[in-house]
């Protein structure tokens, strides 16, 4: 057993998982309507294989995988299409998406479940099973997992397989009380990602304050050879860089890919869902959730995927008075929501209802000036000068920002947590990022639109010549009926026009059918 | 006296030379500047500037015929990154050849369009769609937004719609700590 | 059920501006009360003209500039400033000198060039600077600490009336002196070695009697300041470790010309300056082997100055000259990113 690595800076932070860890999972009742956005994961957006009006069944597949890296989403429940439209999501922006919502009819009628060997089937068969389940990284990052679990084109061998257990932020105690109660359901999935994978070595990461998870996985990986690591309470080592670090000494390159170095993170929920999607043919469909902050009774809760966030709060018995902010994830990473009308999603691993004392939320601090105190230096686990890139941030000086490596960050917030100026410096830096992605989309399309220009300039000189060639051809033929053919064309557009003017005003004037959509094709490969 | 003179000739006569030399043999192959200025334009096509294409206009501001405050859709920042790459001070847009404005795209309303194909040849992207008689359509991926396709019409059924914000287009915005944080939908409303 | 909402991370560490400086002045205190002790109620009388005249000067500049006051006024800076710069003035300094000086380092130091943050110079270092090249014999009426001289003779009026009019004549004979550094460098141009030196009543254990108290308090405070992170320990130690090293290297060569590392490390400013003022972080480097590169290069400057240049000592010199050079230092000193290297 080799000896534990250790990654720069960091946080100890206060814990808070004892609100929400101290009892099992409960389940959460059915709720009359679920409403499942078509965007859970990262890639394209799922589409859609129902209408209004159909029954589904529960494990049905609603709407499919678009693309490589997507994933499908299904009917939590049994019950009837009744809307189809964009209605709010839980996403920092507050807008709408995509979304299907069932009324459910409470009989939990599943389609039929096919389990499989995996044993017995090519890795690409089990891979499209994963991602026809559903399957996606549920850690938060919801990355489809079935892209990950492809080795192909990316240096084929594995070193490593590590598992994460860490879940390092405050008050988020989910996969705590996954490992405690399904840690073979845990290992079961382990079996399949290992099968696909082919790995040297297999390490479970978990924070060492998880003692009885640690037992409990140490005891399900008996009699194989995985192997369970307590590593040190010290945020973020669930990040997937400083994890890796943690457990092998190896460092993600800039720019890279685990696989580059020949290791893959999975979260060990995300094992569990493997397992359910194979071994018993049940794609994803529920998740848990920490429910906990300023709640009655902080619980962690089995809820279907499309419940509504007020329905859950309402089951850990409603909120308690002086809530001032709704975190979905936890208070470093998690964004602050508008409204609890939102569904779960696959990404929503914790609840956080935040007030000043309970929740530990910070009022807001007045902004001072940067004094360059090296605090944010001294946290910083990418190894960044956050000062420096606040600076360039700040002044939108993008090209160099990106010079001192803007996107290496990320974004786990230390620097904004130790600030004594209260700068909120990842948002500057998370401002920065978007902005050049941005400027990078504008850049592509005034580029297709000087090639489509360039392009029409050259076809209305080919067709000018041919036509200049032609007249040459003609010319001692026709020379006196050419003056006719301008008026000649006119005449036929004046009659349309006469034609459609009735139908014009009987017309509303914003009847427009909306055939235009607006390119969203985002895609941040940030597993 | 004399002695100093011809010192001092021979000099600067080396120096020059060597001068002349290393211009000739230390050249940096750039981009022409027209390619460069191009680049900053945004290829929207809309010969707002006066000139028949982002491509003209770049010749002509090169050839010092045309400002560089004539654009409306590269707006401010272009005008900045012109400046910028030509060593002169911003100045704010020449408000003859128009306003800045939000991005949008043309959208066609099919009810009455009657497919006379005028906006297909008006279009300097190709990205209407259609034949005569049939009715057309517009790439809204590969829109401009240049309007040239709205005086050609001969029944006005073209219409600039604003891009709408979605999920996927959203973007975090510059940080301001204020007590007014509203959705993203609300605030563009 | 609707939410107000804000950005992550939804906590934060409770630290602030105002309280880094706190720490700053608290650690102050012993060495003050040090020097108190051995030069007498003008120390005290010094710290508070300094710091009715900072506050004053800060508020006033913060109104003009449209700042909101309350807030930038408990960051306590401009008390840091004026205190740093209050300690380095001689103990009967006349009153518009501290004034004149807390005034060029608040308004025209800090303020001009942007205030808290943006000022490339250590305000109270520019203070000093400029008063100690306007009025080089008020700066260097430095008194006889007590045990030598007389100074506890002086009563709080006295001092009061000294530094406020004309008192000249209540000074008793023999309370201004040269200081140690004064000393070993006159007597080191009349030919005399440093063992003789050594010998005059001004020195004490290792360095200036008196003097060495107050660097014991000071040190004690930096540690703690050290200990509470408020500062960096990277310029401190670099600080001194450079000034250790060249000594050293000179001391070796000639001990009868060059006093001892411990002599220059316990001597003057090199303490205060380690720990207070070369700490500043505004100023400073800002990345980690940076630090260590600037508390080095003022270390360096430090000696060069005491032993080869026109003044007893050169702190305030050393920081102003690596303030230039900090910007430059941090462009070559960024650490590697996470995952820049293979493997």
């Amino acid at each position: 057993m080799s000896a534990l690595f250790s990654f720069h800076g960091g946080l100890k932070t206060t814990r808070h998982k004892t609100e929400s860890n101290q009892q099992p999972i409960l389940v959460n009742p059915l709720p009359p309507q679920l409403t499942v956005p078509l965007r859970q994961h990262i890639g394209a957006i799922a589409k859609p294989l129902v209408q209004v009006g159909d029954r589904v069944l529960k494990g049905q597949m609603i709407a499919q995988a678009d693309g490589y890296i997507s994933a499908a989403v299904h009917a939590p429940s049994s019950g009837v299409v009744t809307a189809m439209e964009l209605r709010p999501v839980p996403h920092p922006s507050g807008l709408s998406d995509e979304c299907i919502v069932i009324e459910t009819d409470g009989e939990e009628r599943w389609i039929e479940r096919q389990p499989l060997d995996y044993r017995q089937l090519h890795p690409s068969e089990v891979r499209g099973a994963l991602r026809s389940a559903g399957v996606v990284g549920l850690g938060g990052a919801v990355f489809p997992s079935a892209v990950k679990l492809n080795l192909e084109g990316q240096g084929g061998q594995l070193d490593t397989l590590i598992l994460n257990g860490a879940e390092c932020e405050p008050w988020i105690s989910c996969d705590d009380r996954i490992m405690r109660e399904r840690a073979d359901e845990i290992v079961a999935g382990l079996h399949i990602m290992v099968h696909l994978l082919q790995p040297r070595e297999v390490l479970i990461g978990i924070e060492d304050d998880k003692v009885e998870a640690i037992a409990a996985m140490r005891e399900a990986c008996a009699g194989t050879n995985y192997q369970v690591r307590a590593i040190p309470t010290l945020y973020p080592s669930g990040s997937v860089k400083q994890l890796i670090k943690l457990l092998t000494g190896k460092e993600i390159p800039v720019d890279g890919l685990p696989a580059d170095i020949g290791v893959q993170c999975f979260n060990v929920a995300t094992a569990q869902t493997v397992h359910r999607a194979i071994d018993l043919g049940e794609p994803v469909l529920s998740r848990v959730v920490t429910v906990t902050g300023h709640v009655a009774r902080p619980a962690n809760v089995e809820v279907l995927l499309g419940t509504p966030f007020s329905a859950l709060i309402a089951f850990c018995g409603g909120y308690r008075d002086g809530v001032e902010r709704l975190i979905m994830g936890g208070p470093m990473m998690g964004f602050a929501l508008y409204d609890d009308e939102v569904p779960v999603t696959k990404a929503t691993n914790c609840i956080l209802a935040a007030g000043a004392g309970i929740g530990e939320l910070t009022p807001e601090q007045p902004q001072m000036p940067c004094i360059r105190c090296g605090a944010c230096v001294e946290a910083c686990p990418a190894n960044l000068l956050p000062q420096q890139l606040y600076w360039h941030a700040r002044a939108k000086e993008f090209d160099k920002a990106q010079d001192y490596h803007l996107f290496s960050c990320i974004e786990c917030g230390c620097c904004s947590y130790v600030c004594p100026s209260h700068i909120p410096l990842v948002q500057f830096y998370r401002y920065a990022k978007n902005e050049i992605w941005a400027q990078e989309k504008e850049k592509q399309k005034a580029e297709l639109a000087r090639q489509r220009h360039q392009a029409r300039l050259d076809r209305l000189e080919r067709e000018q010549k041919e036509r200049d060639a032609k007249l040459r051809q003609k010319a001692p033929r026709q020379a006196a009926s050419t003056a006719v053919t301008p008026e000649a064309d006119k005449l036929p557009i004046e009659a349309a026009v006469a034609r459609a003017k009735p139908h014009r005003i009987a017309a509303p004037a914003d009847a427009s059918p909306a055939s235009v959509a607006a390119d969203d094709d985002r895609s941040e490969p940030n597993s | 006296m004399i002695t100093a003179i011809v010192v001092l000739s021979a000099l600067a006569g080396v120096a020059g030379l060597l001068l002349g030399f290393a211009a000739v043999r230390f050249k940096v192959e750039g981009d022409p500047i027209v390619d460069k200025i191009d680049a900053i334009l945004p290829q929207t096509q809309c010969g707002q500037c006066g000139y028949a294409g982002c491509r003209p206009y770049a010749e002509a501001i090169a050839a010092d015929e045309a400002d560089i405050n004539q654009c409306p859709p590269g707006g401010e920042n272009g005008i900045i990154a012109l400046a910028e790459l030509l060593g002169r001070d911003p100045k704010p847009l020449n408000p003859e050849n128009g306003i800045e404005k939000p991005k949008m795209v043309a959208l066609i309303d099919e009810h009455n369009c009657i497919g006379c194909t005028l906006c297909i040849q008006a279009c300097p992207v190709d990205a209407i769609l259609g034949a005569a008689k049939h009715m057309h359509t517009v790439i809204a991926q590969e829109c401009t937004g240049c309007e040239l396709c709205l005086p050609p019409c001969p029944v006005d059924c073209i219409h600039m719609t604003p891009i709408t914000q979605t999920i996927g287009t959203w973007k975090w915005s510059y940080p301001v700590r204020s007590e007014t944080h509203q959705p993203a939908d609300q605030a563009t409303a | 059920m609707r939410f107000k909402t804000a950005t992550s991370p939804h906590i934060l560490l409770e630290t602030s501006v105002g309280q880094i400086m706190r720490r700053v002045l608290y650690a102050m205190l012993p060495g003050m009360a040090a020097l108190t002790w051995f030069f007498g109620w003008g120390v005290l009388i010094n710290l508070v003209i300094a710091t009715v005249v900072a506050l004053a000067a800060e508020a006033l500049m913060l109104a003009a500039r449209g700042k909101a006051l309350a807030l930038h006024l408990s960051d306590n800076s401009a008390l840091v400033t004026a205190w740093l710069l209050a300690v380095a003035l001689p103990p009967l300094a006349p009153w518009w000198l501290t004034t004149l000086g807390v005034l060029f380092a608040i308004v025209i130091a800090k303020h001009l060039y942007g205030g808290l943050g943006y000022n490339p110079f250590n305000p109270a270092m520019v203070g000093y600077v400029v008063l100690l090249i306007s009025f080089p014999r008020e700066m260097s009426t430095w008194l006889v600490p007590h045990g030598v001289g007389q100074v506890h003779a002086l009563g709080l009026s006295n001092t009061l009336t000294i530094i406020f009019g004309n008192g000249q004549h209540l000074m008793p004979d023999g309370l201004t002196g040269a200081t140690s550094l004064d000393v070993l460098r006159t007597q080191l141009g009349l030919g005399r070695s440093v063992t003789e030196i050594r010998n005059s009543p001004v020195f004490g254990i290792v360095a200036g009697r008196g003097w060495e108290w107050a660097t014991l308090g000071f040190l004690v405070g930096g540690l703690w300041l050290v200990y509470t992170r408020a500062a960096d320990w990277r310029i401190p130690a670099g600080m001194l470790g450079g000034l250790a090293t060249i000594a050293t290297v000179f001391y070796l060569i000639d001990p009868q010309h060059y006093a001892a590392p411990w002599f220059h490390v316990c001597s003057g400013a090199a303490i205060f300056g380690a720990f207070f003022i070369a700490t500043d972080p505004v100023t400073a480097s800002t990345t980690p082997r940076g630090r260590l590169i600037y508390g080095a290069g003022i270390g360096i400057l430090v000696y060069i100055i005491r032993a080869f240049g026109g003044y007893p000592d050169g702190v305030a010199f050393s920081v102003l000259l690596m303030n230039i050079a900090a910007p430059t230092i941090d462009l070559y000193t960024q650490p590697q990113v996470f995952g820049a290297r293979r493997g």
